[in-house]
């Protein structure tokens, strides 16, 4: 049986996670779609049915200029997977980079990088991705960048504490005795070794940096109306609090089942991509009997 | 250790801000087309902008060593002024909730271990992913919607009623009060469902000892066991992970200020990063990254309070 399936095995026994993971596929996939699905034009203005509560024709109600909420959500929901998986794969890269250099290296280099990280883990990062995106001009992609970029410290601290342990083995040192150079000992020998703690953090991470991009998008500082977001209608619905409870119930609700789903996917994840638990599955492979379920977060 | 870390903090903060585009001078002339490139220069030249980075950066730094932020460039005050008088607002609802945080959280993943797989267990699992995926700003909407729109019981913005001065002491005692339920309960959370996992699998990691076994041998009643010999070991690391939430509770609080309209340090810096006000942004960085590694060495300390080893291990 080939890796990816045995994990997969592993991930679908807890029912949870998987249930999380159809919901994840769902929504990239109305988020794909969204130019089908969504029921009316998310920009089309109606001033004869202004913040109308939800109704069998706009069943999440209208906006302040009579646009369909769930319209806008839906369209909203391509932002949020942007950003998550644009801002998330750049802080694995930079994570891991910085990570592998300073576990295979050590020593000074490895001192001198992870001051650097303590440095970054001081900050508090809401600030600083405020400052960068008010001084730069305000778009998903500088989003984007500033949450990467402040984003990649917990990968880099994994990835180093890998190498670390797996620079001593002796793949490594055979790889060394026939010649190797450090490159290639790095990134082909030691990383794909160290990648499935990377994977988990990537799939919490994607749950983060959608809330972050929603609380910018809430502070005007992300998506720029008229385009939606989740976050900024979110901001419509502070501005219109005291009538309208939909413009706030439903895109937050979006908000917290995605981000949820993704949190869930993790764990399952962790748990199916535990070496401690696979040793014991692979001896019991052919065991029909059901094992114990392995409990979540601990 | 804490030097060179503020060193390296106030040289990333300084480059972030003053590299990016779009200056102070831009954004006051952006509205007068005619403003002419001399006009430019004499305002740069006042803020001292017009010298290379570098000079401006050691220029910052003499300063700095003084406390001295500067004058903010908006309203020509004393940086070190405009935040010291938002700082107790945010530091109080920032004790508050992590006070509450720790009265609440604890007790839950202390229970919660004990009675694994019961249905509080359960529970509070239910909550803690919940908790997690919760937009905080968004819970904020909600309650403020049901507490104050709906039923009218809870202010939903500011500090104080306009009508303070007329309260009594009591009165005004409950109407700050109030006022800061929703900022405070919401703002700790996160935090509660972060904790009381954490809480939870450090007593779990702590029952499983040998130690706890002896004591359970002797006879111990089990609330002892539990209490006595479990819960001091068990909160170790519970404190180092409150010691790294510092930097959360502060930056936080950008939303909820500006949701709740509470004139703290959150708020300030959302204004002045809008206007480009440089000394005020350099200034609350800083302070905040200087809070954040005090948190950090209070965490050190109360680690060293808990565990007697570590106390030995520094002599």
């Amino acid at each position: 049986m080939n890796i990816p399936s045995i994990v997969f095995r592993r991930f679908s026994r807890n029912r949870l996670s998987l249930a999380a993971l159809l919901v994840v596929f769902s929504i990239i996939t109305l988020a794909l779609l969204a130019g089908i699905v969504s029921p009316r034009d998310p920009m089309a203005i109606d001033v004869h049915n202004v913040l109308s509560p939800p109704t069998w024709a706009h069943p999440f109600g209208t906006d302040e200029l009579g646009r369909d909420v769930l319209s806008r959500m839906i369209w909203g929901s391509r932002v949020s997977l942007k950003v998550g998986f644009i801002a998330v794969g750049l802080a694995i890269l930079l994570g891991t980079i910085i990570g592998s250099v300073a576990g295979f290296y050590g020593g000074k280099t490895d001192a001198l990088l992870m001051r650097f990280v303590d440095i970054m883990l001081a900050f508090p990062t809401f600030f600083l991705i405020l400052a960068v995106i008010a001084i730069l001009e305000p778009s998903i992609y500088t989003i984007m960048a500033v949450i990467g970029f402040t984003g990649w410290m917990d990968v880099a601290r994994l990835v180093r504490a890998e190498f670390l342990t797996l620079r001593e083995r002796d793949f490594v040192v055979a790889a060394k005795a026939m010649g190797a150079g450090n490159l290639r000992i790095m990134f082909k020998h030691i990383l794909p070794n160290a990648l499935a703690p990377v994977f988990v953090a990537a799939t919490f991470g994607v749950a983060g940096a959608i809330l972050t991009e929603s609380g910018l998008s809430f502070l005007g500082l992300g998506v720029q109306p008229p385009n939606p977001s989740w976050g900024n209608i979110l901001t419509a619905g502070k501005d219109n609090i005291e009538v309208a409870w939909w413009l706030s119930l439903f895109p937050g609700l979006a908000i917290l089942v995605t981000v949820l789903s993704y949190n869930l996917v993790g764990e399952g994840l962790r748990d199916a991509l535990d070496p401690r638990l696979w040793e014991r599955e692979s001896s019991a492979t052919r065991d029909k009997r059901k094992t114990p379920k392995v409990s979540t977060i601990d | 250790m804490m030097i060179p870390l503020i060193f390296g903090i106030t040289l990333i903060t300084f480059a972030v801000v003053h590299l990016a585009p779009g200056g102070p001078v831009e954004v006051e002339t952006e509205m007068q087309i005619k403003a002419s490139a001399q006009a430019r220069e004499n305002l740069k030249k006042l803020y001292g902008l017009d010298k290379p980075l570098h000079v401006q950066y050691v220029d910052w730094l003499k300063r700095f060593a003084t406390l001295d932020f500067g004058k903010s460039f908006v309203d020509g005050r004393e940086v070190i002024k405009k935040i010291a008088e938002r700082i107790p607002v945010t530091l109080t609802i920032n004790i508050l909730s992590l006070l509450l945080i720790l009265a609440t959280a604890i007790p839950i993943g202390i229970l919660s271990a004990t009675k694994r797989y019961s249905l509080f267990d359960k529970l509070s699992t239910i909550f803690v992913f919940v908790g997690f995926s919760t937009p905080a700003f968004w819970l904020a909407l909600l309650l403020m919607i049901l507490f104050g729109v709906n039923l009218g019981i809870l202010p939903i913005s500011g500090i104080q009623s306009i009508d303070v001065s007329e309260m009594g002491r009591m009165d005004r005692l409950l109407d700050w009060a109030k006022h800061l339920v929703l900022p405070v309960g919401i703002s700790a959370f996160g935090g509660i469902a972060g904790l009381s996992r954490y809480s939870r699998s450090s007593m779990l990691e702590v029952i499983r000892q040998d130690y706890i076994r002896t004591a359970r041998a002797k006879g111990l009643d089990e609330s002892d066991v539990i209490l006595k010999h479990a819960f001091r070991n068990a909160l170790m690391p519970v404190v180092t992970i409150l010691g790294l939430s510092v930097p959360g509770l502060i930056g936080g609080g950008v939303i909820f200020e500006t949701i709740f309209a509470i004139p703290g340090m959150g708020q300030l810096f959302y204004s002045s990063a809008m206007s480009r006000d440089y000394p005020t942004i350099m200034g609350i960085l800083v302070i905040g990254a200087v809070l954040t590694l005090i948190g950090n060495l209070l965490a050190d300390i109360s680690y060293a309070l808990v565990d007697p080893r570590i106390r030995r291990a520094g002599r």
